[in-house]
């Protein structure tokens, strides 16, 4: 790496940088007036909601702007040359060799047909003078280096040998193959689960420190920048609204919009009661409908006419230093005034739920997918039929006006298991009694129209729970007809009225079509949908993983409003412990199809714990600087549920194993208190002698001492 | 009640709507020229009787060349054929069976290929297997074979090639929808009708087939001209329409043995036939590039 010269003073800067991209409604501008100064080792987040312009920033410092986007103002300027000046060739020396990226989908970044060790030798193999042993030799070391077991093995393997989180680990190895200057890394870990993010958020941590790389991190998750950023630029509509050292912004955020964004997101350690939900109101403009002056102005709290909307010279408000706070700028006319003490917002106020009579009782269910195997092999020895156990001694209940969250990772059967309860498939065994009658073996052909409008669904994914082909009101008035609510289409169409203001949607909302509304808006289609036959129990199928911070609070708070008002049970299904603290009344965290705990929120998210559990809640990013937690990295991949583990399912991960009983015995449900019940071999005493995972640190007592 | 439905803006008519979707077709250049050659022949179709200038089997003047004018008779533009019939007005009502009995033809075709794709396709397992194996055996034959042996067996007739073309081109359409089924069966919209329990054909008519309609409706143009080529190529071969009436297929067949000496004879009709097939691949393009902006 001698080819490269040392360089003093900062990799990378953008000086009023400005994109745009260029399409057939003509010029739009993507982002404007971004400044960034990356010094040697450092690293900087870019944080945002999705269409705020992050990966346009990415793109335009790699020089890869695609064939309708430009860059229309400003400099790259990296270790001093404007790369506005540099020719195609010199560019493609400094992509892969100066400057790298890692995508968010690491399966898409990886080519299936070429072993992973062709691929990660093409990298020193193109750029430099090397032969093909010192290119291996180099390609096993840094997949050592990102910690992956047994290099030699990955190295032969093709991309779908291997898992997510290792698959991941090769691609940000490839990037630091030829030893880059500066790593742009783009939502990284956006399509892992929460226990496979957190060992690549240390890894990614680590890297900064081996290599002494730059780093550009951009994420949706201001959790994920605080375990990897020394410095963050929050990112609105195309602009840096507010910027500075990690510490100063999250403590002291100056931007109306980084402070709603705060209040956007729960935090584990927070009481639903004492800390509401707060959502931005309104919904980010489109690039060419921005608003004259603040961007923001529109959903700001603070917004004065005649001020905040004034036009300006550079398009929208510029940047203001934060008097005494060195390092820290914020695009807002008004910062130095708002006076952040009184301000409290009306938030979602979570209503301690009374529970009624027991809905949903589920006694022991087992849901076995066969598998037919025609081999010859299979023939020979017998064994044809195989069985995926999908969901395995399933029991709780659940209760009127109730909030039960099952978490768990991909793969655990929570889909499964929401499947049998809407009667698309039948329970292999055990009884799923479902307002005093057992739905276990009904296919939902033969239950009631009653039964089936009773118990509905909120599906995940906003851009696919609505029919593009239908308006959304034939799509409510469908489901009205289906279930019997009415009949007469005079008040079908009354009843579709009441849907959508239960939803707050305005009424003209009817006669549009899926795709004139926003994720948001759909999503909250999807609710009224399933609150149309006026159901006993909803079960959501992680409502608003799918969606950007500001609109999930709102969705939330609608979710929680309209279940409280007409007293329905909510089985609330997620992956995301922070959500499940604010919003459940009792949690079960399921693994492989089982369920390892369950009990009230308090007592699952405090110890004793199960080991899983316990994992779960460190690999959780929380944007809060005042809260410190254990680091527990799972170790492995999560196991097949063709061949789930013997004994204990989590015992090839467990980082409690107690011995060979974890190996060959099935635990046992152990109580705690009554209801709240661990599968565990450890004594019950050594699991409440463990220490809390999550810590509220009193940051200027810890400052005093 | 009626302040429910108030304020609310008048309910736009089906058909206005999806016009209003077609006329997108203006973005795109190659569309534009694809239905300008479309609407040109349907016009001459249309008008045959009133545009041509002589009918279109009588014998007027042999061997004419093409622009010649006879005394009496007036110009023949595109010259005689080898019976003295004027090319030109043989061809102008030519076109007529051509645009009848291509898009009939591809018509039946799917009316057909749909519902055996939308079962196969949501269903799989057995109706998949058995559904699938069916259109295997008559896609592994070779089309022109199978054309062969169908008029063959059931005569040349205008019925028989909409039922030939039916025939071999459903398994084709059977296997995109099927494949396009297969893709949009897993939506989560999919779901939520299952979870109230409809219907299957409900599922598969209302909530996924509206949804492949765009890559059908592209499928759809360009099979319409894969048709034509095959009408044209059944006249060719003497399976086509009876004669004496004009199918542009059948003119080149009769006057091949003259194309070295009087070209025109055979170039016209050719030129008939790919302009109209070209009309209908350009539109088929145009329609994509449309539908992929979007």
């Amino acid at each position: 790496m001698s080819t490269k010269q040392e360089y003093e003073g900062p990799i990378l800067e953008c000086r009023n940088l400005s994109i745009s991209y260029f399409t057939r409604a003509g010029e739009i501008p993507a982002v404007v007036d971004f400044n960034l100064t990356l010094e040697q080792g450092g690293s900087v987040g870019l944080v945002g909601e999705s269409g705020c312009g992050k990966s346009t920033v990415a793109m335009a410092i790699m020089q890869y702007m695609g064939s309708n986007g430009g860059i229309v103002g400003g400099q790259v300027i990296y270790k001093g040359r404007d790369l506005a000046t540099c020719s195609e060739e010199e560019l493609r020396q400094l992509r892969g060799n100066e400057i790298s990226m890692v995508y968010q989908e690491p399966m898409a970044s990886l080519n299936p047909s070429m072993t992973l060790g062709t691929q990660l030798m093409e990298v020193p193999l193109c750029h430099e003078e090397i032969t093909e042993k010192e290119a291996y030799d180099r390609a096993v070391q840094i997949l050592a280096d990102v910690n992956l077991p047994d290099p030699e093995r990955v190295m032969a393997s093709y991309p779908h040998q291997i898992s997510g989180g290792q698959q991941q680990r090769v691609v940000i190895a490839m990037a630091l193959l030829s030893n880059p200057s500066l790593l742009l890394l783009d939502e990284p870990t956006t399509a892992l689960d929460v226990t496979v993010e957190a060992g690549i958020v240390e890894l990614i941590g680590e890297i900064a420190k081996k290599f002494n790389t730059s780093m550009i991190y951009i994420s949706h998750n201001l959790g994920l920048i605080l375990a990897t950023c020394d410095r963050v630029n929050v990112m609105y509509s195309g602009v840096v609204v507010e910027s500075g050292s990690v510490e100063e912004v999250f403590d002291h955020m100056r931007h109306p919009y980084t402070k709603g964004l705060f209040s956007c997101i729960p935090l584990p350690g927070t009481d639903k009661l004492a800390h509401p939900l707060v959502p931005i109101r309104g919904q980010l403009p489109l690039p060419h409908e921005r608003p004259s002056g603040c961007y923001f102005g529109p959903r700001c709290d603070f917004f004065e006419a005649g001020r905040c909307d004034q036009a300006m010279e550079r398009g929208t408000t510029p940047m203001h230093e934060v008097t005494g706070r060195a390092g820290h700028t914020v695009r807002c006319e008004r910062w130095s005034e708002i006076d952040w003490e009184s301000y409290k917002p009306e938030g979602v106020v979570a209503h301690p739920s009374e529970r009624g009579h027991e809905v949903l009782s589920i006694d022991n269910m087992r849901k076995y997918y066969e598998l037919t195997d025609n081999s010859i092999g299979a023939m020979i020895s017998g064994k044809r039929v195989r069985y995926v156990k999908a969901n395995e001694s399933i029991s709780f209940k659940a209760h009127e006006c109730e909030t039960i969250a099952i978490v768990g990772e991909s793969g655990c059967g929570k889909s499964t298991f929401a499947k049998v309860l809407m009667g698309l498939e039948t329970a292999t065994d055990g009884d799923v009694m479902f307002n005093g009658k057992d739905v276990a073996e009904l296919p939902v052909q033969n239950r009631s129209p009653e039964q089936v409008g009773s118990m509905q669904m909120v599906f995940q994914n906003p851009f696919d729970t609505l029919n593009p082909s239908h308006s959304v009101g034939a799509q409510l008035a469908r489901v009205i007809r289906k279930f019997g609510v009415e009949s007469d289409p005079v008040k079908i169409e009354n009843r579709v009225m009441e849907l959508l203001d239960l939803v707050k949607l305005p009424r003209d909302f009817a006669r549009r079509r899926p795709r004139q509304l926003s994720g948001g808006q759909k999503q909250r289609v999807g609710i009224a949908r399933a609150f149309a036959g006026n159901p006993a129990m909803v079960v959501a199928d992680e409502p608003v993983s799918a969606l950007d911070v500001s609109v999930q609070a709102a969705i939330t708070g609608l979710l929680m409003d309209i279940q409280h008002t007409y007293r329905t049970t909510l089985l609330f299904i997620s992956h995301d412990l922070s959500l499940v603290r604010y919003l459940a009344d009792r949690v079960v965290v399921m693994y492989l199809g089982q369920i390892m705990e369950q009990g009230t929120t308090d007592e699952v998210f405090a110890p004793p714990y199960h080991p899983y559990t316990e994992a779960l809640l460190s690999a959780v990013p929380i944007a809060d600087t005042s809260i410190q937690k254990k680091r527990i990295i799972l170790e492995g991949n999560l196991p097949s549920v063709m061949s789930p583990p013997k004994g204990c399912p989590f015992n090839t991960r467990c980082p409690r194993k107690i011995g060979d009983i974890c190996e060959t015995q099935v635990p046992p449900f152990a109580e705690d208190h009554p209801g709240h019940i661990i599968m565990c071999h450890i004594p019950m005493a050594d699991l409440r002698a463990v220490d809390p995972v999550i810590v509220q640190v009193d940051k200027d007592k810890s400052a005093a001492e | 009640m009626t302040d429910a439905v108030a304020g609310l803006p008048p309910r736009e008519s089906k058909v206005i709507k999806y016009l209003k979707g077609m006329a997108l077709i203006r973005e795109s250049v190659v569309g534009m020229i694809g239905l300008g050659l479309i609407v040109f022949w349907v016009v001459m179709a249309l008008l045959a009787d009133l545009l041509a200038p002589f009918p279109p089997n009588a014998t007027l003047y042999p061997l004419a060349m093409p622009g010649q004018f006879v005394e009496g008779m007036g110009t023949f533009w595109l010259g005689t054929d080898h019976l003295g019939r004027d090319i030109l007005s043989r061809i102008m009502h030519g076109s007529r069976a051509v645009l009848i009995f291509a898009p009939l033809a591809t018509f039946c075709a799917y009316v057909v290929g749909i519902p055996m794709g939308l079962a196969a396709g949501y269903r799989r397992g057995m109706t998949d297997a058995v559904l699938s194996f069916v259109a295997n055996v008559i896609l592994s034959f070779p089309v022109l074979v199978l054309y062969i042996i169908i008029i063959a067996t059931i005569g040349a007739s205008a019925v028989n090639i909409v039922i030939a073309v039916t025939f071999a081109s459903a398994p084709g359409i059977f296997r995109i929808v099927r494949g396009l089924v297969l893709d949009l069966r897993s939506r989560e919209y999919v779901f939520a009708a299952e979870t109230r329990g409809e219907s299957p054909w409900r599922i598969m008519l209302v909530e996924i087939l509206p949804n492949a309609r765009g890559p059908l409706i592209v499928d759809a143009c360009l099979r319409v001209g894969y048709v034509i080529i095959t009408i044209g190529v059944l006249g060719f071969l003497g399976l086509g329409l009876p004669p004496p009436d004009p199918d542009w297929g059948g003119m080149i067949n009769e006057t091949r043995q003259m194309a070295m000496s009087f070209p025109h004879m055979t170039i016209f009709p050719c030129i008939a036939i790919s302009s109209l097939v070209l009309g209908f691949n350009l539109l088929a393009d145009g329609l994509r590039e449309v539908s992929l902006r979007d």
